[in-house]
């Protein structure tokens, strides 16, 4: 049977890991490539690379970083962040990326994900989105959680996988960082609305949680976290053993 | 050397890296020449049946990729390029293979349980069915990372092992000298290079 995973996230910015809480107060973590080489003999099932550059040579650093780790790591690599337009896609897919994820550049052009999915393909496209509650409803914020877009999360989930998205990534602001668990009310509304794998992001700060998660949501595909794996809080062999002794199916 | 086919489909960069991880040198070409001189072949393959097919047919290379394994060259077919190397698949209409090996590509959505996701995604376990110089170097149970909504079926004599999704799905395939892996080796850890490690020692018959 399928096997739940377990995904760390590396925010990469000027070349650099970096994890903020809520995200703010960004701190210097480890090189990429060592820390992506690290995770990858360590049991990691997949890793997502977000690229948090604004500057143009901060790009050309991050696409230079992602071809040194696929030459390296023979794990699923996803990679988002400043995907705007296919030719975003192309620029990462041709450093090893095997799926892309789009998050604000999907709200300025609402026409990416279908564009996308039809040259690379349903399974290469991934819907990243940040979630906030807003007066009780859940709403879709960009620009790395910052601007309320205003538009519903459910809503705007829904119509990305009709698009063409083939996955998701879920994070929830309410719960990134706070390290007391995912958010399961707001994951449980998005795995109700779709059919496409979820992946679960925000919020975990102990293995426990990730049982929690797993138990709770069946539906949930995958748990995703940064900071907790990045120093070290969480061993994800520990958290693999643990989740098989939970009766959780984990590759090992 | 090792030589993989590039008909236009998928960005191959990690497939010739994983190669380099096991110390062998790969090459990615177009070229006739090039895939003929070769020790061995490797047929990738992402997206649609029917439009990879057909790529590979106008490529001119579909022929080439069937004389040498004819010849007894080892090739292996990964993911939908072994996929491509079935008589037919059923994938969004009825489309011909290079007929490498005997049986079909038909929806997994006919086999398995309505409640799972499609397509299969992520690390499943592989059941060895059948002993083959490719799973040398791996055991019974070892996770590999699949990513399809088709597989191939009516193949009973070709199958060296299957996951389990609700129902046995084919996850690798041999005849001879001709091999092929639905889940990517090249995204499969270790376990995944111990395999193409194994093809990479595999004479020609």
């Amino acid at each position: 049977m399928i096997t739940k995973r377990i995904i760390p996230c590396l925010d990469v910015k000027d070349g650099r890991v970096v994890k903020g809480v809520n995200f703010q107060g960004l701190g210097d973590v480890a090189s990429p490539v060592e820390l992506a080489k690290h995770y990858s003999s360590g049991g990691a099932d997949e890793l997502v690379f977000y690229d948090i550059t604004a500057s143009a040579e901060g790009r050309k650093l991050f696409t230079d970083i992602l071809c040194e780790t696929a030459r390296s790591v023979f794990i699923p690599l996803t990679v988002g962040g400043g995907i705007r337009t296919t030719a975003d896609f192309e620029r990462v897919l041709a450093c090893g990326a095997d799926k892309v994820s789009v998050n604000s550049g999907a709200i300025a052009d609402p026409s990416l994900i279908g564009k996308a999915a039809k040259l690379y393909g349903d399974q290469c496209v991934v819907l990243s989105v940040d979630v906030k509650r807003v007066d009780g409803v859940f709403r879709v914020f960009a620009k790395g959680g910052r601007e309320n877009t205003g538009m519903e999360a459910i809503s705007w989930i829904r119509r990305c996988v009709e698009d063409g998205a083939g996955e998701l990534v879920v994070n929830s602001i309410d719960t990134d960082g706070v390290k007391n668990g995912f958010d399961l009310e707001m994951l449980a509304a998005v795995c109700d609305a779709v059919s496409v794998p979820v992946i679960a992001s925000g919020g975990a700060g102990n293995m426990d949680h990730f049982i929690e998660l797993f138990r709770t949501l069946p539906k949930v595909d995958a748990g995703l976290a940064a900071s907790i794996f990045h120093f070290g809080e969480v061993d994800i062999r520990d958290l693999k053993d643990y989740m098989a002794k939970n009766g959780i199916p984990a590759r090992r | 050397m090792i030589a993989i086919v590039d008909y236009g489909v998928g960005n191959l960069f990690s497939l010739k890296s994983s190669f380099a991880a096991v110390g062998v040198e790969a090459v990615v070409t177009a070229d006739a020449a090039v895939l003929r001189a070769a020790d061995k072949l490797v047929l990738p393959g992402v997206g649609a049946f029917g439009d990879a097919a057909q790529k590979l047919r106008d490529s001119g290379l579909a022929d080439v990729v069937k004389e040498e394994a004819g010849n007894g060259k080892p090739l292996l077919g990964i993911c939908l390029g072994m996929q491509l190397l079935f008589d037919k698949s059923f994938e969004y209409g009825e489309h011909e293979g290079l007929g490498l090996i005997k049986g079909n590509i038909r929806p997994i959505a006919d086999v398995i349980p309505a409640d799972l996701k499609i397509p299969h995604i992520g690390w499943n376990a592989l059941q060895l069915t059948r002993e083959t110089p490719l799973f040398r170097y791996i055991r019974e149970g070892d996770y590999v990372y699949f990513v399809h909504s088709f597989y191939a079926a009516d193949c009973d004599e070709a199958v060296i092992a299957v996951s389990d999704y609700g129902a046995p799905l084919t996850a690798a395939v041999a005849n001879g000298n001709v091999y092929g892996c639905q889940f990517h080796p090249e995204k499969s850890g270790d376990v995944g290079l111990a395999i193409l490690r194994a093809f990479c020692e595999e004479d020609a018959r």
